[in-house]
């Protein structure tokens, strides 16, 4: 289990999927993308504030990853965590209220954009601090061991991040452990503005499962079916007791590092040439339409769901008071 | 001693520190089984002062658990852990070390319940050893309580007796928020009385160890021992002098203090900690500030000078805050 790496293609017939799991895929998609270009627009018109990592390109991985989980699985995100927020099942309304800084926010207004957390569906929570997150999925896990449950954690992260100490101190104490935490790695090329490449020793992020005894997997990314076969593999194996893995998602960073980012590193070709190639939605159509797994009106109705369910949240949170200033002292200390 | 119970008691023991602490993860792990403890070294070695001496055979080593030498794996998964519902007890085996996993004390540690908008508490228990001892020089004997108190969503307690020990551990696992418990090395040998029957000490409240008429002389840890003798000799020479223990550093007692000041008209406060920074500036601050016209001299601090703590026997002398330096500044005063 714990040589190389494994690269792994989708290989499960799309008959075998049901409708309610490829719904769900295009859905927590096209929620994801759209949910993104809205908060990018009203970053630029100056209500959104604070710093804004956008998740444009990178849908499908939090998408067929946590297809595979439960409510009561855990995950921890990183600063670009509006996707896995959604794709965990939070509530978009107070989702945007609380990048609008809001008092009706998941996080009363105090968290913002880089510290959205959702506890009621198991979102412990994005975090400004780059690798914050891989110790704490570890101790998630643990406690779930402890507690006799076969529920997971997942701890997200970057290829920057990949380079913290926090991966290592953390993946060894999993592995040592045999904790339920899968290390899930999206691999979007860029450390901030920096080409990963250039910064790290290995080409692949997986590589390193080895050096901790661990299963390490490499899909592409911007294939929902392939992160969700090879993540379904690696959950199962975790809530049976297996230990922990990594699962390193390639795909490519669309927006810059944060909303505003001039982008000097690269060329507006490269990018549009990467979306147009690989852009995980339409993918998704193609394949569904191709196999006849799903009819274009099928499509469309859930992408007038979405659109309503968006403009409701958005809705929501121009139209949500800011705190009162009292706030400011409450919810120091239990 | 009855000052620091929360009820009045009368058959009393006589154990150490050490003792002291073991009794109070003895009770509180067999009264809530949430409650573990992570470290090095604690679950074979029973820790290098005999804190946990016996704890395995009582509750398991599911419960007490040897970890890699990784602090921030450590104290990362105990807040996770705690995320999922777990009441963990984090051991920094030397305080020193904290410094290691700095990242996960005040960026996650002490956050995570305000920047997410009161979604869970981190109810935790970071023990941390400190102070001087056996000539460990630099990076073993260090005071770094300082830190900690400048961080908001920390409480920090720190005890100076068996008795306190016990009833401040005990009360900083109950407590739903992050708790930084120091405990100073040269104290874990030290005998005193500890009532027999349970009982909690209270965070956040000084305790006035000895009533006097001329100076508040405030310290906590191992330096209130030295405080004690300090006015012993002072009482020789006619001076009488109130101590203030102060137990927890933050929050700060400051009703304690400001009442006893408004009684003597002087404050000097003696900690082993570097002086510059140090709690004894906080104190002389909200002193100057709230109560300036009681004072009838300048207020006095007792510190370590501003270098790394130093190894060779003279120069550690020198380092080292003792009665009678305590008692000359207070002298000094008058």
């Amino acid at each position: 289990m714990c040589a190389m790496p494994v690269r792994k293609e989708a290989t499960l017939p799309l008959a075998r999927y049901d409708k309610e799991t490829l719904k769900f895929f295009y859905e927590t998609m096209v929620k994801i993308r759209n949910f993104e270009l809205t908060v990018e627009k009203f970053f630029f018109d100056g209500e959104i504030p604070g710093f804004v990592h956008l998740y444009i390109g990178e849908e499908a991985t939090a998408t067929g990853v946590m297809a595979n989980l439960r409510k009561t699985d855990y995950i921890q995100s990183t600063h670009r965590g509006h996707g896995h927020t959604i794709a965990k099942g939070a509530d978009l309304k107070h989702m945007m209220a609380e990048l609008f800084g809001k008092s009706t926010g998941s996080c009363k207004g105090k968290g913002g954009s880089m510290h959205i957390a959702d506890f009621s569906v198991g979102m412990l929570g994005a975090n400004g601090i780059v690798g914050g997150g891989f110790t704490m999925a570890t101790g998630a896990a643990l406690a779930q061991k402890m507690q006799k449950t076969d529920g997971v954690a997942v701890a997200f992260f970057g290829d920057g991040a990949s380079n913290r100490g926090t991966f290592h101190e953390a993946a060894n104490m999993a592995a040592a452990w045999k904790l339920p935490v899968i290390f899930l790695c999206e691999n979007n090329q860029w450390a901030s503005t920096t080409p990963y490449r250039t910064t790290t020793s290995v080409d692949d992020i997986a590589d390193r499962a080895q050096g901790y005894g661990m299963p390490g997997v490499i899909v592409d990314g911007n294939d929902v079916f392939a992160v969700y076969e090879a993540a379904k593999e690696l959950i199962e194996r975790a809530r049976s007791g297996e230990g922990p893995a990594i699962l390193e998602c390639k795909t490519y960073r669309i927006k810059g590092h944060f909303v505003g980012d001039p982008e000097m590193y690269r060329t507006k070709e490269e990018v549009q040439k990467v979306l147009e190639e690989t852009d995980p939605i339409p993918r998704f159509e193609a394949k569904v339409l191709k196999a006849k797994a799903m009819t274009k009106k099928e499509l469309e109705t859930i992408r007038t769901r979405v659109e309503k369910e968006l403009a409701e949240a958005l809705e929501f949170a121009r139209t949500s008071p800011e705190p009162e200033v009292s706030a400011l002292y409450e919810g120091l200390y239990v | 001693m009855k000052g620091s119970m929360c009820k009045a008691v009368d058959r009393m023991k006589t154990i150490t520190f050490s003792q002291a602490t073991l009794e109070a993860m003895q009770e509180e792990m067999a009264r809530d089984e949430r409650v573990f403890v992570m470290g090095e070294d604690i679950a074979r070695q029973g820790g290098i002062f005999g804190q946990f001496k016996g704890l395995p055979a009582q509750f398991g080593t599911g419960r007490i658990m040897d970890t890699p030498i990784s602090e921030t794996a450590i104290v990362g998964a105990c807040i996770g852990a705690a995320l999922a519902g777990m009441r963990p007890v984090a051991d920094m085996h030397f305080a020193d070390f904290a410094g290691v996993c700095f990242d996960e004390i005040y960026n996650q540690m002490a956050k995570i319940y305000y920047m997410f908008g009161g979604q869970k508490p981190v109810s935790m228990v970071l023990r941390a050893p400190d102070g001087l001892v056996n000539q460990a020089a630099a990076q073993h004997s260090q005071s770094l309580e300082a830190f900690f108190c400048h961080i908001p969503g920390l409480k920090v307690v720190i005890p100076s007796n068996p008795a306190d020990a016990k009833g401040l551990l005990k009360a900083a696992i109950r407590d739903d928020n992050p708790v930084i418990y120091f405990e100073h090395k040269a104290l874990f040998s030290m005998k005193g009385e500890v009532p027999e029957e349970e009982y909690v000490t209270p965070i956040g409240k000084a305790k006035v160890v000895r009533e006097g008429k001329d100076v508040t002389l405030v310290s906590y840890s191992m330096t209130m021992n030295l405080a004690v003798k300090a006015a012993d000799m002072l009482e020789k020479e006619g001076i009488s002098v109130e101590l203030i223990d102060l137990r927890t550093i933050s929050p700060i007692d400051k009703e304690t203090i400001l009442n006893s000041v408004a009684k003597t008209s002087r404050l000097a406060i003696a900690h082993e900690a570097v002086k510059q920074g140090g709690v004894g500036a906080e104190i002389s601050a909200i002193v100057a500030e709230e109560a300036i016209d009681c004072l009838d001299a300048p207020i006095v601090r007792v510190g370590a000078p501003f270098t790394p703590v130093p190894f060779a026997r003279p120069l550690e002398q020198a380092y080292r805050i003792t009665p009678d330096k305590i008692a000359a500044a207070v002298r000094g005063m008058m």
